[in-house]
């Protein structure tokens, strides 16, 4: 390609202008190695793009293992939700085994309360036929 | 769709999904990320690619799309501030090339482009999509595009002569 043709096709590539045809002969002469001076700094554009291109991705795709994350978030919650569930039965059972607990505490109270009451009556009846005993001996030794 | 089935579909046009997140995010690290994403939205909406005319066009947008996100997510931004001043390496490539110093050079005024000339650029010049597709992908009018692949174009020559210029005198 002759250079005043190179030329004009600069000039058209600078405004935006080229085709991807006419894009490719830049390409393949300023890649070419033979370039006049005054366009050196094409020549550094066109490498750049040039190997800018042969830049790969070279990790591998993976599609399956966030897709099993995924999952198992889905198992997770399932998990939690069924230890939760059971949580909520075992608490309740102790709760209610408290309850049970206090209400039997109370009611041995009351009654241990209303044992003490009847045993000290009973205590002041006992004192009183010790006095009685007392006064029927003694009135049994003065009969004598 | 099966997965080999998608594959298919979707190896052609991986690199260039790579490039293009490359060229936006500037870390290899996290162009490789926004990469594997992209594919896996994809993978997940498989039974949509089915209908479109142009998977390609339309991951490229995707990629657009979610790199300006990743950009202006404050994280993203903490990295490119880091990434602008961490020198690219480029290892076996750049070997073969004499005029290294150079060529990097380009990369480095790419770089400095605003966003959307970044990415004309990089789809045109270097992946050579045709027009049409450009402006799906970008979402803009031909005039429009031609502007911002124009100054770009200028912008980096002019850059160019001058620091070459530089060097000289």
């Amino acid at each position: 390609m002759e250079l005043a043709n190179i030329e004009k096709l600069v000039q058209k590539y600078l405004d935006a202008e080229t085709t991807l045809q006419e894009e490719t002969t830049l390409r393949n002469y300023f890649t070419g190695g033979d370039v006049a001076p005054h366009l050196q700094e094409y020549e550094y554009m066109f490498n750049y793009f040039t190997i800018s291109k042969d830049e790969t991705y070279t990790k591998t795709i993976q599609l399956e293992p966030k897709k099993f994350k995924k999952k198992n978030l889905k198992w997770l919650s399932v998990a939690a939700s069924v230890v939760l569930l059971f949580s909520v039965f075992v608490g309740k059972q102790q709760y209610d085994t408290h309850l049970q607990r206090q209400e039997a505490q109370r009611q041995f109270e009351q009654i241990s309360k209303g044992l003490r009451l009847l045993s000290s009556n009973l205590q002041k009846g006992e004192q009183a036929v010790a006095t009685l005993y007392t006064y029927e001996n003694t009135v049994k030794k003065i009969l004598k | 769709m099966n997965q080999s089935d998608f594959l298919k579909v979707v190896l052609p046009f991986k690199d260039k999904v790579f490039r293009l997140a490359k060229r936006l995010l500037v870390s290899t690290e996290e162009a490789e990320d926004a990469t594997q994403e992209l594919l896996f939205k994809l993978w997940r909406s498989k039974e949509k690619i089915a209908d479109y005319k142009n998977v390609e066009a339309f991951a490229m947008t995707m990629t657009k799309n979610y790199c300006y996100d990743r950009l202006k997510s404050k994280q993203a931004s903490n990295l490119t501030l880091v990434h602008s001043n961490y020198k690219e390496k480029e290892t076996s490539l750049d070997k073969k090339i004499e005029h290294r110093d150079s060529v990097n050079q380009v990369h480095r005024l790419i770089e400095d482009l605003p966003e959307q000339q970044k990415i004309i650029i990089q789809l045109r010049d270097i992946e050579q999509y045709d027009f049409d597709e450009i402006c799906k992908m970008v979402d803009m009018k031909p005039t429009a595009v031609r502007v911002a692949l124009s100054r770009a174009r200028k912008t980096i020559r002019e850059a160019l002569i001058k620091k070459h210029n530089y060097g000289v005198s």
